[in-house]
């Protein structure tokens, strides 16, 4: 982790027992929370039903009926949660350790849509949804 | 054309247009604030200055519009496609900047990235040969 090596020495093992707990806590929020606002969307967008008009109309109307689902308000805290917790990490953390992390969110939104939506997911559509989480998390990184 | 065939396009069409205006979004939001600069002084009237800046600027607006833009693209596709199918696919934009920086800024881009890119183009294109919609509805 980059900035840790400016610590005082005689602090360094107790900041950086608290430092990753603190991220580690901050990092599980933004990817739950931001994962459960993309469920909760979906499933807002699955009561709604498959838009099949895209006149500028018939958009609003089904915007309309989706922010008048209480899932959606959910989801709209869900994200927000995720985002003033990205800001709170980026705060003190390098973007390069938590930007590799929401890879992980692939995986989890995955696993929500299986057992949470009911999706199928084949052995093709899981290994897909690993390799991409990890050259996500190496394209951050590199 | 399938009905497969439609669901297959319209979600493909779909997922580059949340590639593309998240992207745009973002950029456009970065460009504002790089304009706008770094907040320095936290009283209240400086952080009334900075908001009534952050909000008369184009780029904000044109970075703001890009983002909404993406929101509803997200909506309509998922009223469709799985979650589990839409949140890989558009994990393509993360391999779209390194090439795009690659190609045409002639930027150095590592060995580590291009392992990345090379593996979420495979996984992309293994996800994009299931059906985008494996739940009964519609």
């Amino acid at each position: 982790m980059r900035g840790c090596g400016v610590r005082k020495p005689d602090l360094a093992t107790h900041d950086r027992a608290g430092l990753s707990m603190r991220t580690a806590l901050c990092l599980a929020i933004l990817v739950l929370a931001g994962t459960g606002g993309d469920i909760a969307v979906a499933h807002v967008m699955k009561q709604v039903g498959e838009v099949k008009n895209f006149t500028p109309r018939a958009l609003l109307r089904v915007l309309s009926r989706a922010f008048r689902l209480r899932w959606m308000w959910l989801a709209l805290g869900l994200m927000t949660l995720a985002f003033l917790s990205l800001l709170a990490l980026l705060s003190w953390e390098a973007v390069s350790l938590v930007v590799p992390a929401t890879a992980l969110s692939y995986v989890i939104g995955a696993l929500g849509g299986k057992f949470l939506l009911g999706e199928q997911l084949s052995r093709v559509r899981w290994g897909g949804i690993v390799l991409v989480s990890v050259g996500v998390a190496l394209v951050c990184a590199g | 054309m399938t009905s497969h065939r439609i669901l297959v396009v319209k979600t493909s069409i779909l997922v580059i247009l949340i590639v593309l205006f998240n992207s745009l979004g973002n950029v456009l939001l970065g460009k504002g604030m790089k304009q706008i600069g770094e907040v320095k002084d936290w009283s209240a009237s400086a952080l009334g200055a900075f908001f009534v800046k952050t909000f008369t600027s184009g780029w904000i607006w044109l970075g703001i519009g890009s983002l909404l833009l993406f929101f509803v693209a997200y909506l309509l596709v998922l009223s469709w496609a799985d979650i589990s199918y839409v949140l890989p696919a558009t994990a393509t934009g993360y391999a779209v900047v390194p090439l795009l920086s690659h190609f045409f800024l002639r930027e150095a881009v590592t060995t580590l990235r291009w392992t990345g890119v090379a593996l979420i183009c495979v996984g992309v294109a293994f996800v994009s040969r299931t059906s985008p919609r494996t739940t009964g509805q519609g």
